[in-house]
């Protein structure tokens, strides 16, 4: 798709789908899945990064508005979104040269399912450390983090699984 | 200077970084003080009419249970009027009119909760009333199966709600057999249980026993239901009592503000100086 119109869109329609679909899921009581973090996966890869800080930032606290949760949503979304390159660094040993020509269905899926994997459960520590805001219930904390992570990671690799087969 | 630029210009994206962390950051402490919640809440003409539209849809899924909540009531407003004519009929001696004592305390407003939450450790709800159907900040939000919150801000058309499952929530209540009191917060734990405290020790409790409101605020009417009491802790010295709610709070729809009509006079004996 055109990287003009890509963006936005991707944006919008994650925005949409987490506040009124996967807010109100609630999966035995309580597990959600926090599928906008896409954003930061699929977002292509640029040494100049000040859009796409502010972007998540932005994507991250119109996700709060609809939750009405101040701003654990942005505050967890930007920090994956500047750790993102360190990551690509390190688990799929990229550098500088490749961001041009990357595209992370041409990568291993091995290494793809561990990149992808640490971003989630980063994204949710700090998601639920920050909801909580006291160090009351931290085991609540953890259990919250491991399985609201496998319930989004199952739904991220389901979801590029279609998407990849339609193509 | 040459090192302050050279340092600005290798650390740009991390204290651009750190900036916009700061202001999330500063987001989520004044979300988590009750009065100052003003930036972020889905209580906004955006957002709000947002939720209206998407809780019109869901509504019909819900006409049925949300019907036979409404002939409940109904029942129970019937034999209450009824109780009230007969005793006109059999005292009818007693026909004092007199406008001094029929003084209305409390008016109720109907409102619909367009957003809710119940699985988070603060949760939130929104109305879509706002201050155009006279409702302001620290008003009891009930329903008729019990307490549900305190209005925290509103704006023209839509308010948001604290609701009873916010870690920062706290309502005075009171056993429905004795006039103990203590004060209602939530541990953050089971979304139908909440905890009461600072319940004296000589109160004699049950379990099954009911607790209500207590009335002694300016915010809710007395005798409003709560719930039954579940678990009776006497291991610490805390005395710490679980609540089993009345109400289901995952299945919420149509809920009454009500105002307390003398509020400003009474808080006005409480704070002279504001005078």
């Amino acid at each position: 798709m055109n990287r003009v119109i890509y963006i936005p869109f991707l944006f919008c329609s994650l925005l949409f789908l987490q506040a009124f679909v996967f807010n109100n899921i609630l999966f035995l009581g309580y597990i959600n899945p926090f599928v906008y973090i896409a954003f930061v996966i699929f977002y292509p890869l640029k040494k100049e990064r000040y859009l796409f800080l502010f972007l998540s930032f932005l994507l991250g606290l119109a996700i709060d508005f609809f939750a009405d949760s101040g701003g654990i949503n942005a505050f967890s979304l930007l920090f994956v979104a500047y750790i993102r390159l360190f990551l690509v660094r390190i688990i799929l040993k990229k550098t500088a040269q490749d961001y041009l020509l990357f595209n992370l269905q041409q990568e291993p899926f091995g290494k793809v399912f561990n990149y992808v994997i640490t971003l989630i459960v980063i994204h949710h520590f700090i998601l639920f450390s920050l909801a909580n805001f006291s160090f009351q219930n931290f085991s609540s904390v953890l259990t919250n983090t491991l399985y609201s992570s496998i319930f989004t990671s199952v739904l991220f690799f389901i979801g590029t699984y279609i998407i990849r087969k339609k193509k | 200077m040459q090192q302050l630029i050279y340092f600005f210009q290798k650390y740009r994206y991390f204290l651009f970084f750190v900036l916009l962390e700061f202001v999330a950051l500063f987001l989520i402490i004044n979300n988590n003080t009750f009065h100052k919640s003003k930036f972020i809440s889905s209580a906004n003409g955006v957002t709000g009419g947002l939720y209206e539209n998407f809780s019109k849809l869901s509504d019909y899924f819900k006409l049925k249970t949300q019907n036979e909540e409404l002939a409940s009531e109904n029942e129970k407003l019937k034999n209450l009027l009824e109780k009230h004519y007969s005793i006109q009929d059999s005292t009818t001696s007693n026909s004092v009119i007199d406008t001094v004592k029929y003084n209305q305390l409390y008016s109720y407003t109907k409102a619909k909760i367009i957003k809710h939450s119940y699985h988070l450790p603060n949760n939130y709800l929104t109305l879509n009333k706002g201050i155009y159907q006279g409702i302001q900040k620290e008003m009891a939000v009930i329903n008729s199966k019990g307490i549900i919150g305190i209005t925290e801000n509103s704006n023209s058309e839509y308010t948001r709600v604290q609701s009873i499952l916010n870690s920062n929530s706290k309502i005075n209540a009171r056993l429905k057999n004795s006039n103990h009191f203590g004060s209602l917060a939530w541990d953050g734990k089971a979304y139908n249980v909440v905890q009461l405290h600072d319940i004296p020790r000589q109160a004699t409790l049950k379990i099954g026993d009911t607790i209500i409101t207590d009335g002694k605020s300016t915010i809710f009417p007395e005798g409003i239901l709560i719930g039954t009491i579940k678990d009776i802790d006497t291991k610490n010295n805390k005395n710490l009592i679980d609540i089993q709610l009345f109400n289901d709070m995952s299945n919420l729809s149509h809920v009454y503000v009500v105002t307390h009509l003398d509020k400003e006079k009474i808080n006005s004996l409480n704070n002279p100086s504001n005078e």
